[in-house]
Order: structure tokens, then sequence, then C-alpha cells
């Protein structure tokens, strides 16, 4: 009956070791097109990242988060997911599965701009909206996925949190439901050592997050963040316990965040450069390109070429943005309602009379 | 038409609910098998399955998180906060989820969702269980907040709360479940949204107070007629949306007024029905607006509660300064 499977908290399943290279007899899922994509995302991460940063600095994009450091994690894990019918419930540090799941650059930019249609989901795109109230989504994510089975789907569930959202009472009280009901959900707590400037042993005193899953009576999976293969095979088993009705998984990928928090943040105040510098030697990227070029599949000029391409993409979906009318004030009352109460249209009567 | 409860009227509304529509879900502590501490879902689990009527943990915060995420799904969720004093424990969740699901995903994700709470005093309870917080939530954009006074509304409201698209915060006073019993229809049937009832018609003054202080209300109205006065008594209903037309109309009708409501004073709602009658009927007035209120102080134990919940004597004395002003 139970799949809990037992953590030992001193070892991340480790599957693409830093220099490249397999683990022993591994066999990696992720191959052929599917690995080719994911390598493109990640590489394509790292090109947004370095883009949204030049442009908030010129003022032409509002707050960012990058998420240098992470794209193992994120993109591992929403390679395991099937966009046409899974879900993705995210916090603001995981673009590259929204994209995945069908998401586009376009309204991640009007987002970061502070355009109000950036967060509008299309039909057919299985995500929620970026989540600023930490921790606040993981509720939605065990309801959300609580209700697609209510009616039939076979639908998983993946919201993400880091190791700061894990204090809040939210998380706790949605792991707890989430055990009790079993719902298809794959909890991924991104440990990236930091909280703004509060380090993860200031955050807690446990020695792995993912012991906490036999508190809850779900399954706990301590992954190395930074290794694709594990992240994919370790979430991979996630979803197939979930759809199996198995219940969930509460994975934790242990990573490090390289960037600052976001574009207002310095973190030179409080990181110190030599744990910096350690962390650069086990990049998630680095590790990839290794293997693909040991594999042959990649080189140095493929690699310039794709660069330049996601550059291009990204310039072109900047350049779409820029080009389109700023919002009116209608947006500020567009949605409040679906049946708004009559003083509300008052006020936007006089708003419309104040605007000219 | 059959007398009823307004604990039977909640009951018979969720019952009309679950069965009409198969989106529809109960969701809350002991609503199950226990049919909730007050009996408001006594029965549902054992007609429609625990699928349907689901007991939750004892966490409020995700009781309404999850419920944001059920009607992500495409569900039509009904949260039960077992007491509106609890719901501090869920507010993030409300005010900063719930109320605003629509807006930040522009439509995307529409949040048909009723959040049932009893509130109110007078019956003794422990700490926190009394409390009148609606003014927190009307200060929630997105969210509507729905009082009903009599049974008959609130069957009729609840109704049309569950088939109202945006996300409605139901208050239920605790003190009138089974004091308040009235004519109810037994068939399914909706009362709008944002439409005042005059309770009682007068020339002298109206009385505005919504939930089990229309009551109070009445009494006092009552008491005034002893004096000769003539005491109308608008029950508001619904605070979003608010039936400014109705305000408006009572005010004008015999310029002068006295707001009412159980919650505490300072920026209660009583401050915003004063604010929006200066603003829609100020020339009609003659006297003042008399606002009463519980005072700014926690709501206290029960052998002093009942100097702190407005009383008939406070409403008759704050009306009889109106009129003698």
């Amino acid at each position: 009956m139970s799949t809990t499977p037992t953590i030992d908290p001193a070892e991340p399943l480790c599957l693409l070791t830093p220099d490249g290279t397999l683990a022993d007899g591994h066999v990696p899922a992720l191959e052929g097109e599917a690995l080719l994509g994911a390598w493109r995302a990640m590489l394509r991460s790292r090109v947004v990242d370095e883009r949204c940063f030049s442009l908030q600095r010129q003022g032409r994009l509002g707050t960012f988060s990058p998420v240098h450091g992470e794209e193992a994690a994120v993109v591992g894990s929403a390679w395991a997911l099937d966009p046409a019918r899974d879900w993705v419930v995210p916090q603001y540090r995981e673009l590259p599965a929204m994209l995945r799941q069908g998401y586009r650059l376009t309204q991640a930019l009007q987002y970061y701009r502070g355009d109000p249609a950036g967060s509008r989901m299309k039909h057919g795109v299985n995500v929620l909206p970026y989540q600023i109230s930490l921790a606040a989504q993981i509720p939605h994510a065990v309801g959300l996925a609580w209700g697609l089975r209510h009616q039939g789907s076979d639908a998983v569930v993946c919201v993400y949190f880091g190791d700061g959202a894990s204090s809040e009472g939210d998380a706790h009280e949605a792991m707890n439901l989430a055990g009790v009901r079993r719902v298809p959900v794959v909890f991924v707590l991104k440990n990236n050592g930091w909280a703004i400037s509060t380090p993860v042993r200031k955050q807690t005193a446990t020695a792995s997050f993912a012991a906490r899953a036999a508190g809850y009576g779900i399954a706990g999976e301590l992954v190395d963040g930074n290794d694709l293969f594990a992240m994919h095979d370790a979430c991979s088993r996630a979803v197939a316990r979930a759809r199996a009705g198995d219940g969930p998984t509460l994975v934790e990928a242990r990573t490090y965040r390289m960037g600052p928090h976001n574009t207002s943040d310095d973190p030179t105040r409080y990181v110190d450069p030599i744990e910096l510098e350690e962390h650069r030697a086990l990049d998630p990227l680095a590790r990839v390109r290794r293997y693909l070029t040991a594999e042959g599949v990649i080189d140095e000029p493929s690699e310039r070429a794709l660069v330049d391409e996601l550059a291009a993409e990204f310039d072109a979906a900047i350049a779409q943005v820029e080009a389109g009318a700023p919002p009116g004030p209608e947006a500020v009352f567009d949605h409040v309602y679906e049946r708004p109460p009559p003083r509300l249209e008052r006020q936007r009567q006089q708003a419309r009379g104040d605007t000219g | 038409m059959a007398e009823m409860t307004m604990i039977e009227a909640v009951r018979s509304a969720l019952g009309d609910a679950l069965a009409r529509d198969e989106r529809v879900v109960v969701l809350g502590q002991d609503v199950g098998a226990n049919g909730g501490v007050f009996r408001a879902t006594e029965g549902l689990q054992e007609r429609f399955g625990p699928e349907r009527v689901v007991d939750m943990p004892l966490a409020e915060a995700v009781i309404v998180g999850s419920a944001v995420g059920l009607a992500c799904s495409g569900l039509v969720p009904i949260p039960e906060l077992q007491f509106l004093g609890f719901g501090s424990q869920a507010f993030h969740q409300i005010e900063g989820q719930v109320a605003r699901f629509r807006f930040r995903s522009q439509g995307s994700y529409p949040m048909p969702m009723v959040i049932r709470a009893p509130f109110g005093g007078n019956v003794r309870t422990p700490e926190l269980h009394s409390d009148a917080h609606e003014a927190k939530y009307v200060n929630s954009p997105g969210l509507k907040v729905v009082m009903p006074a009599t049974a008959r509304d609130a069957k009729g409201l609840l109704a049309e709360a569950i088939r109202d698209p945006d996300p409605v915060l139901f208050c239920e006073p605790l003190r009138g479940y089974r004091l308040i019993k009235d004519e109810v229809p037994e068939e399914d049937y909706t009362v709008p949204l944002g439409r005042a009832r005059t309770v009682r018609e007068g020339t002298d003054l109206v009385i505005v107070a919504y939930s089990a202080a229309v009551v109070v209300a009445e009494r006092a109205a009552e008491r005034a007629a002893e004096e000769g006065y003539s005491v109308g008594v608008l029950d508001l209903r619904s605070l979003v949306p608010l039936d400014v037309d109705a305000l408006r109309e009572a005010v004008a009708a015999c310029g002068r007024a006295v707001v009412l409501h159980e919650g505490s004073l300072s920026a209660g709602f009583g401050a915003e029905l004063v604010a929006t009658i200066q603003e829609e009927a100020f020339w009609s007035l003659h006297a003042p607006i008399g606002r009463v209120a519980a005072y700014d102080t926690p709501y206290p134990p029960g052998t002093v509660e009942d100097l702190y919940v407005p009383s008939i004597d406070r409403v008759v004395a704050a009306v009889r300064a109106a009129l003698e002003a």
C-alpha cells in the first residue's frame, strides 16, 4: 500500500555528476529531442536572465527575479510533466516551467513590465499566475489537484516554492492536507540556500526538508537540484506515483541561487564570495554541456548559434511588447468582479472622466 | 411555505445547491458526520457522500486556500469557517487570494466560491467566537459580503451567492440560527444581492442595520413608536454590493438616520454608511447621523458582553438623540 520511500538526508540523488559523467549504470530517461529541448530551455533561461537584468537597469522592465543557478531544478521537474494535462503552479522563479506549459515569453515580459495582460492564462495553458504571497500557492495546488481528480482527470499538479516559503504555515497546512487526501501533487521545494539574505541554516534546524515528508505521511526525495537527470528522474517517479493514485511527493531540490534575490537586491552585502565560487563549480548548465559535448551532440559553434537564436527570440519578444499600447484606466477595473457592484461601476465612470 | 429557523434555511439552500449543481462541494471542519457544529450541514454527507461534503483538517488557511484550487479546477466550493473570528487564520487567503484571483489572473480563473461563517454575540461563547469582523472583508476588493437577517433571506441570498460568479463571504448570525424563524419557501429560489429590504416604514427616522442587528433595530423602532415616533428600519442584506439607492431614498424620505452594527465603532461599516449618506443625502438631513456599534475594545468575555454588543436601549437612546437634535 505505502509507496513512501525512505530517504537519506545526507545523500541527494545525483545521476549526472559535475564533470558531466553519468552515475554508474544510469541510463537517462531524458534523451533525444526531449533532452535537447531541456538544454535549450536552460540556455534560454540564462539569456532571459541576462537580458531582463539589463532591461531593468535601463528602466524598461520592473522588478525581475533571475532563475540563475536553478535551471536544472526547474527544467528537470517541468520535463517530467505532460503539458497537455498536467499543471504548473509557480511561485515567481520558474519561468522555464511556465514556458514549457505554453505560457508565452511576451506575456512574461508584460508581467515584468507591470502590464496586467501578462497574468492572463490562455485556455489550455495549464499554469496558475505568478505568486508573490509566498507559500499561498501551495494550498491552491493541493485544491487544484484534488478538484481535477474529483472530476475524473488523471492530471498531476507540480507546485514550486523555496526554502524560505517552507517556513510559512500555508506550506505545512497544504502538505498535511495533501497527505490526508492523497492528492496527485508534486511539491518541488527548491532549496537555493537563501531567502533574500536569510541563509537556510537560519530558516530551519532540519538537515533535510525532504525528511519532513515523513511527518505528513507522504513520499520524500532529496535531489541534487543542479542535476537535470536526477531532477527529471525523481520528479518522473513522483508524477507516476501521483497519477497512479499513490499520493503526493515532496521533492527537495538542493540547489543554489547564483544571482541576487531580484533586481533590487545586492547579495554582496551578505553572500560569502568564496561560497559563491564553490557553487559556481556545480553550475547546472555546465554539466549538461559537458555531457552533451562528450556525447557528440553539441559543440561550441552550435551552442553559440543557439544562444544567438535565443537572444534574437528574446529581442523580438521585447520589441513586440514595447510596441504594444500601454493599458488604460479600464485595466484598473476590468476583471475585479464578473458582476461589479454599482458603486465600483461609478468609480470606473469617474476614472474615465478623470483621464479625459 | 413552511416556518424555518435560519439554520434550517441555510441547510435547505446548501442541499438545493448540492442537488442542483454537481460542481458544488462543501468543505470545512466538522461539516460531515457531525453536520457542522451548528448543524448547518446536517444530513448532507449522508445524502451527497464524503466527496461532496468534505471533512477537513483543522486549518482555516488550507480550507480556504484549497478551495481556491478547487475553483481553478472548475468546481464551486463552499468552504465553512467555523466562526468568522477564526477567519483571521485564513485572512491572507481570503483577502490576498480569493478576493483578487479573478483580477490577478485577468479573468482566467474566476472564484465562484461562497465562504460561510457564523459570527455575532450575546451567546456566551469563548474568545474570538463572536467577533463581527465584516468591515475587514468589505475592505477586500473583489469580495462580496452578504449578511442576511431573516431565514427567508438566508436561503434566497445563499442560493444567489452560490450562483454568483464572484466570491462571497456569507456571514450568518449565530445568535439567530434558532431564534430567527420565519416563513420560507420550500422550493429553490434566489434573492438578488445588493437590494436592501424595507423592514418597517417610518416618517421620522430610519435605522440602517444588517444581520441580527436588524432584530435589535426593530425592537428599538417599536419602543420609539411607544414614545410617539415613526421609525423605519432598512435591512441592507449585503454590504458589497451596497444598495446606495435604497440608502439614499430611505434617509431622504425622513431626514434622520441611525446606523447600527455589532462590529466595533472605528472604521466599522457604520463609518462607510455615514460617509455614503452625507454624499448622497446631505441636504435632506435634519440632524447628525447617529452611530451605534460595539466599543473599540476586543470582544469581551460573556459576563460583560451584553454591555458591549449594541443593545435595544443604546439604539433607542441614539434614536431619541437624533430626533431631539
